[in-house]
């Protein structure tokens, strides 16, 4: 269908995207300003950075942060998945309203009382079977978890919903067992839903700072915990060469997400057949 | 080499055993299983615990409440339920104007996501095949980047001496700077911008998966094109319409880091108070009830979204 282009709608479009990037761009310009003053350019200089690097605090905390996303994400795609299959594939089973119901209640749950509650858990259940022991890396990991599988869920979910499910049962006539089925056919074509999932859980888990502060013992700090206490006593251009850094390893990793999804893709099309001896 | 084959066999033979226990029947239950006792131990049974303490009194101590139940020595329990902490919510204003605020915000607040993600949807779902992936990837990426540093940002926006101010100093807009952090409008600005992403692309999901054929056999039988869209678009994008609000005013009325960093003495959110009530005053019977109640609110929007989400049954709105 032909149809001219409404002046308005693109307009509205531009402004859209205006208002999502210019703060994300005054981050990253004023990330290189020399003066401390944030809002006042004083000439290019890449001095924060190395502040940065040197700051053993910011450090510690980011490699606390990594450490965690990486359990968290790895740990969700797994309980993830399992749900997004159950979700999917297991149709009508008792309790499923009470479990979709609580796949995505998470999505929405305000950070507040996710994290309250968590604690609270932590709290009781040590008190009653002593573990977790204390609180720190363990806690923030397990209530990451929670949430975080809700997500992957969701993108799971929509990748196993449009799989041609002929393909399975052509692998099962020609003698496959379930679980090579399974490993064969279903987990390679799901493949890049578990990559974005695996990405978005550590992406959510680096990025909290509600749900950790609320289950973190004194001991452990996480990389937001870190900047959001600098933030709270004023602007810091530390923080924008923090910022700057994060926004580049996102673009870069999101490029190359995309790039490696239509490779498989092209890669798909090309040779139709597959191998499943 | 026997031996080794025999090796390797028995493994074989056991990783098929257990692949095919794991995709049998009982397999599975085990699938279901440990999702769903995960999300009972740790999202469910969490829920019950902040309703339990909410009925505690606040003590100085470890834990800092007190416990509901004790048994005593001639066998029997001694229930106490404190209903003080609810009393105190109902009795003392500052609560109930907290809620009323955090509920004001958050839905005007939708109301705006709404107005700007709609245009924004519907022009992507409908721009050419090459033009559409870049153009929501962009939506896409800001939501990857840190939460707490975009609202950062902000902060050099709006501040008096920020970008903004100066300008609309050097374009002779306004000759002293504005109050613009630390104020209501402020809050409004980082939650709309903050979660505008969540609005976006349930509705692009909508909008992208409609029949344009209905448009065409519309404008066949003599229908205005602005008339189309708001009887046929409209009608049929409600889903993602109400994916997109829940996606934004449920998180959003228990909103914390926004208000937090941006609004001043007067944008009390709920989620402000009960962080308070936590950290501050350390009363988790206190906290504990304030979440009790933010939830209560919280049913109805939280039904209509998990409705939404089941509606969409394998083309979830995300």
């Amino acid at each position: 269908m032909k149809r001219r282009r409404p002046f308005l709608l693109f307009t509205l479009l531009a402004f859209g995207y205006a208002f999502l990037y210019v703060p994300i761009i005054s981050l990253i310009v004023y990330s290189f300003n020399v003066s401390r003053l944030v809002t006042v350019w004083g000439g290019f200089s890449t001095r924060w950075y190395g502040e940065l690097l040197h700051n053993d605090q910011i450090l510690s905390a980011a490699w606390l942060s990594l450490r965690i996303a990486t359990m968290n994400a790895t740990l969700s795609v797994i309980l993830g998945t399992l749900a997004a299959i159950t979700l999917v594939r297991f149709g009508k089973f008792r309790g499923r309203t009470l479990f979709s119901t609580m796949v995505s209640a998470p999505l929405v749950m305000p950070d507040v009382i996710l994290g309250l509650a968590s604690l609270l858990l932590f709290v009781t259940m040590e008190h009653l079977i002593g573990w977790p022991a204390g609180r720190g890396i363990t806690t923030i990991t397990l209530a990451h978890i929670t949430f975080s599988a809700a997500f992957v869920t969701v993108v799971v979910q929509s990748r196993l919903s449009q799989f041609d499910i002929s393909l399975e049962e052509a692998a099962m006539d020609l003698g496959a067992r379930p679980w090579k089925v399974f490993l064969l056919i279903t987990l390679p074509i799901i493949a890049p839903s578990l990559l974005a999932g695996w990405l978005l859980a550590f992406t959510l888990s680096l990025d909290d700072l509600v749900i950790a502060s609320f289950v973190a013992g004194p001991g452990a700090t996480t990389l937001p915990m870190v900047v959001y206490s600098s933030v709270r006593l004023g602007v810091s251009p530390q923080i924008n060469a923090l910022a700057t850094l994060i926004v580049a390893t996102v673009t870069l990793c999101i490029l190359l997400a995309g790039w490696l999804m239509h490779r498989q893709e092209t890669l798909r099309r090309r040779a139709p057949v597959i191998d499943i001896s | 080499m026997t031996t080794r084959a025999t090796i390797n066999g028995s493994a074989r033979n056991a990783g098929e055993w257990l692949g095919d226990l794991l995709t049998g029947h009982h397999g599975r239950r085990l699938v279901i299983a440990l999702p769903y006792l995960w999300l009972l131990v740790f999202f469910m049974l969490p829920f019950v615990i902040v309703l339990k303490i909410s009925l505690a009194e606040v003590l100085l101590g470890r834990p800092p409440y007190s416990p509901l139940w004790q048994y005593l020595e001639d066998s029997t329990v001694q229930i106490q339920l404190h209903l003080d902490n609810y009393r105190r919510l109902w009795e003392d204003p500052l609560y109930f104007i907290a809620y009323l605020k955090s509920l004001k915000i958050a839905g005007i607040s939708t109301l705006v996501c709404l107005l700007l993600g709609y245009p924004m949807a519907y022009a992507i779902a409908r721009t050419r095949d090459s033009l559409r992936n870049l153009l929501l990837m962009l939506v896409i990426l800001p939501f990857w980047t840190s939460f707490l540093i975009r609202v950062y940002a902000w902060i050099g926006i709006l501040k008096s001496n920020g970008l903004l101010n100066n300008l609309l100093l050097a374009l002779g807009v306004i000759d002293h700077p504005l109050a613009l952090l630390h104020t209501d409008f402020a809050v409004y600005l980082g939650i709309v911008y903050s979660y505008l992403p969540f609005m976006v692309l349930p509705l692009y999901a909508t909008l992208s998966r409609m029949d344009l054929t209905l448009l065409e056999a519309a404008a066949d039988l003599g229908c205005r094109p602005w008339k189309a869209f708001l009887r046929v678009t409209l009608p049929l994008s409600l889903p993602g319409i109400i994916a997109g609000c829940m996606l934004v005013f449920i998180p959003a009325v228990g909103e914390f880091v926004i208000p937090d960093l941006l609004g001043g003495p007067d944008s009390l959110m709920i989620g402000k108070v009960l962080w308070t009530e936590f950290f501050s005053n350390r009363d988790w019977p206190a906290a504990s009830a304030v979440a009790v109640v933010m939830l209560v609110l919280l049913v109805v929007p939280l039904a209509l979204f998990q409705r939404a989400q089941e509606k969409s049954e394998g083309k979830p709105p995300l």
